[in-house]
């Protein structure tokens, strides 16, 4: 049997260089060796002392580190649903975006941005809940329209998840033009880019992230069983039932939150799960943790390259993921009628 | 009969208004293998699907040694009675030795984590069906026979005194339909498993089965051995063939030689 701790060790070290380069990277970059001593100094009692300049303090600690934490939390939630998603509907091109749940989830979001929620104290904590609302709306809907007796064909799927997914999206342009004042701000949501900053995002998700990763992560043994379809599932002895309800609920939440901070970011849900699909095999008891690590790390990559590639401005997020995604996406399509990887 | 292992009571399943199976009752004893036959659309697999608790039946019960198992939650029904599927794609990512562990869900928790006494069965299951050195293999890599005896591997991992088989030889060749029906008789002799097994060949099922269930527009016609069932009059009636029966050189058993 092929051990899982060599590809988790590949992993774990993008991982971190990721992290690096995007706490590092930006109109000011901050070397590896001082983002380590700045980080040292906030220790309480650490007799480091500060050898420079004290914007890259406030830099890193109030700027960078919230939106790489925001980013890479985004980008697990993102490929670890997806993850989920494919297993759940034995398909391998569902994924939050391609199946409209992160429309609907993004479609929550603005709903409550727009009816003036967010401007509340308790605003900030109602977001992740509106999305996480539109999101279990449109799987449900999405998987009763794409349902023919019983299966759940490909293309079915993807046609029902871009129907609801392209109604959902038209509903959250209506909101945002209909108030003014905040369309340049959901417009940066819909192409994929935060539009708040701090550490006030992250503390607001932080909850649900650790909550739906968690539970995505032990769930792979009912997927496991539920690659052989639903009637096989029950024979082998697992409550179908329990666990498709169970595994909906905890990608939908987790794509929401997701959605809800750092706007509606397509393809790394299909991508990642996809990668360690062929590096690592069809086992989701590691093929979720690792698509977790992988997310994260694949999301950052995509944001520092947002930064950089026309920097001192910078690209939504979105734009990027998209770019690389949609030949991916069709390479996939063409390689699925050959391989056999479920 | 009061010892008989699988019990089918009474059994009728409804598709819609439309009746698929018409109070079915079967029994199946330790060690016997049943062969449920008849033409397509009679009811094979729905009777199979029912009895695995898939189905709903409309009326009746499924009794595993006197024991009702129609309302048993799905985990514990798949502790007291197994289905090998017809191979299919799948899955067939999964390494056999992956796949037969999935048959021990029933005794796992949510996390699937096995215990020594998983490991064991699994083994032991790997063994019975000759797989032991495909374990590492992917399924999708093997030969259509040896993935139906991975199905089989599976079902026995289950540990149940029963096992239901749809149509398992409907993919082999010459060569893996005789195997897999000697490795069935085999596991079902040596194991005391109470076996009842959908065929289309009436020729295996007149060399494998210990009886022969005749199932016609979801009615059972006849039950008995292979000599009583697979008569000229009751097949010809069944099948709507004209078709002549004659004797097994090697067992003397009926041999179903169609007309053309």
């Amino acid at each position: 049997m092929k051990q899982p701790g060599k590809t988790y060790l590949g992993i774990g070290g993008l991982l971190l260089t990721a992290l690096t380069l995007s706490v590092g990277l930006g109109a000011v970059s901050i070397a590896p060796a001082i983002i380590v001593r700045i980080l040292a100094a906030q220790w309480p009692g650490s007799s480091i002392a500060p050898d420079w300049p004290a914007a890259f303090a406030t830099i890193l600690l109030q700027v960078r580190l919230p939106h790489t934490a925001l980013i890479a939390l985004t980008g697990a939630a993102l490929a670890g649903s997806g993850a989920a998603y494919q297993g759940l509907f034995r398909n391998p091109l569902a994924d939050p975006y391609l199946i409209g749940v992160a429309s609907g989830a993004g479609l929550g979001a603005v709903a409550a941005l727009s009816f003036g929620f967010s401007s509340t104290p308790l605003g900030t904590y109602f977001i992740p809940a509106a999305a996480f609302l539109g999101a279990l709306v449109t799987v449900a809907l999405v998987y009763n329209l794409a349902r023919v007796n019983g299966y759940l064909p490909l293309t079915t799927l993807i046609l029902a998840g871009v129907a609801v997914g392209a109604f959902a999206s038209a509903m959250t342009s209506f909101l945002m033009l209909r108030s003014n004042e905040m369309v340049t701000r959901a417009l940066a949501f819909l192409l994929g880019g935060s539009p708040v900053s701090g550490w006030g995002p992250v503390f607001a998700t932080l909850p649900y992230f650790v909550v739906g990763l968690g539970l995505l992560s032990l769930s792979g043994h009912p997927l496991n069983v539920l690659q052989f379809g639903e009637e096989q599932a029950r024979q082998m002895g697992l409550n179908v039932d329990r666990a498709k309800v169970f595994i909906v609920i905890i990608a939908s939440l987790t794509t929401a939150v997701a959605v809800a901070f750092s706007g509606v970011i397509g393809f790394i849900g299909l991508i990642v799960p996809h990668l360690f699909r062929i590096l690592w095999g069809p086992d989701y008891r590691h093929l979720i943790p690792m698509s977790l690590l992988g997310g994260a790390a694949a999301l950052l990559l995509a944001d520092v390259v947002a930064r950089i590639v026309i920097a001192p401005q910078s690209l939504p997020v979105g734009i990027i993921t998209a770019l690389v995604g949609s030949p991916f996406f069709l390479w996939i399509l063409r390689r699925a009628k050959r391989e056999v990887l479920w | 009969m009061v010892n008989a292992m699988l019990h089918i009571e009474n059994l009728s399943v409804n598709y819609g208004t439309r009746e698929a199976l018409r109070a079915i009752s079967l029994e199946i004893n330790p060690g016997e293998i049943v062969a449920l036959i008849g033409p397509n659309g009679a009811g094979k697999s729905t009777l199979i699907r029912a009895a695995s608790g898939v189905l709903k039946p409309r009326l009746g019960r499924v009794l595993c040694a006197g024991e009702d198992i129609t309302r048993l939650p799905n985990h514990l029904r798949a502790r007291r009675l197994a289905v090998v599927p017809q191979a299919r794609q799948e899955g067939g990512a999964f390494t056999v030795a992956q796949t037969v562990m999935l048959g021990r869900t029933a005794y796992l928790g949510w996390m699937g984590k096995p215990g020594e006494s998983d490991e064991r069965s699994v083994a032991n299951a790997l063994k019975m069906t000759s797989l032991t050195e495909f374990a590492e293999r992917r399924v999708a890599e093997l030969s259509g026979g040896e993935q139906q005896r991975v199905l089989v591997a599976r079902a026995l991992a289950q540990a149940t005194r029963i096992m239901l088989l749809d149509e398992p030889t409907s993919h082999l060749d010459l060569q893996h339909q005789a195997g897999l029906l000697k490795l069935i008789r085999t596991l079902s002799k040596d194991y005391e498993l109470a076996v009842l097994m959908a065929l289309h060949d009436l020729n295996l099922v007149s060399l494998f089965a210990d009886r022969v269930a005749l199932l016609v527009d979801g009615e059972l016609t006849h039950l008995g051995t292979p000599e009583e069932v697979l008569t000229e009059e009751i097949i010809q009636r069944a099948y709507h063939a004209t078709l002549s029966v004659t004797r097994h050189l090697e067992t003397g058993r009926p041999l179903v030689v169609l007309h053309v």
